[in-house]
């Protein structure tokens, strides 16, 4: 039973991690090569990239074998969340609950922490502070967490009226009390920095949207053979 | 609705030997997107390296 629903989350995420790398590189990655045309530029002739270990072409294809793991690793998880809140918490019926965990995890595991702390592209970001950001960004994400689990437990009770404010509250108290980061260089383009993080975003709506998607499709396929 | 297409409830101890999975999985993640000079360092940074415009179309801090 349990084997089912997480072999079904690992299809489901390795085709959305597949799908998510398709639309980063269509989409996302012009951006990344502008973005590295920028740090080249600003670091001169004393830094080449030419003797890179991968070439640029080299990562374009490893934006597919990230993706796709971690889209592994996202379903492999919303598989076990799934088994978890199934019949406890969301709808009743399969389909709209898998859509349903998958809008909420793109809200608490995306767009939470994206909010406070956004991705950046290359030559954004300062390296020394690269174990404060991850911190930062991971305790968000763990708000993010807490924040839905909470909204649920509360939904169930008391219902939507009473759980979206919850949400907020949480978030927003943690989005307060939480050091922002401001690295982006004065020099680096608005209109970059913006594209690439609306592409960023988008990735990973991508990645829950076929998620949830695909997973929901196979509940209903299951359930006809049964 | 007939049955088949309510959700029955999976009791917590036969969900339990399942969050084996779940660290197993954390370490993937963490060896994609974290990894900035750990274990995939040991590969001369090759795979960190592969996966760099990955991690940062992902969004999670990069360098």
């Amino acid at each position: 039973m349990i084997k089912d629903l997480f072999l079904r989350g690992l299809g489901a995420g390795a085709v959305a991690g597949l799908l998510a790398g398709l639309f980063g590189f269509l989409v996302g990655e012009p951006f990344i090569d502008q973005a590295i045309a920028i740090e080249e530029a600003a670091a001169g002739a004393g830094h080449s990239h030419a003797d890179e270990l991968v070439s640029r072409g080299g990562q374009a294809f490893g934006l597919f074998l990230a993706t796709t793991l971690y889209g592994l690793v996202v379903g492999g998880l919303f598989a076990l969340a799934y088994a978890f809140v199934k019949g406890r918490f969301g709808p009743a019926n399969e389909q709209a609950l898998a859509v349903t965990l998958a809008a909420g995890g793109f809200l608490a595991v995306v767009l939470v922490p994206f909010l406070k702390y956004p991705g950046n592209p290359p030559a954004v970001g300062d390296p020394d502070t690269i174990g404060q950001r991850t911190v930062l960004y991971l305790v968000m994400l763990a708000i993010g967490l807490l924040a839905l689990g909470a909204g649920a437990v509360i939904h169930r009770r008391f219902g939507w009226v009473a759980a979206v404010p919850a949400f907020l509250v949480i978030v927003g108290i943690a989005y307060a009390v939480l050091p922002g980061i401001q690295e982006v260089p004065p020099e680096f383009p608005a209109v970059l920095l913006w594209n690439f993080r609306v592409s960023s975003l988008g990735m990973q709506a991508v990645l829950w949207g076929v998620l949830g998607s695909v997973f929901a499709l196979l509940s209903a396929r299951q359930r006809v053979r049964v | 609705m007939s049955q088949m297409s309510s959700s029955p409830t999976i009791p917590v101890r036969t969900l339990l030997p399942w969050s084996a999975a779940v660290p197993i999985l954390l370490i993937v993640a963490y060896l994609v997107t974290m990894d900035s000079a750990g274990v995939l360092a040991q590969t001369g940074d090759f795979l960190h390296e592969l996966m760099h415009d990955g991690r940062h179309l992902l969004g999670v801090p990069c360098h």
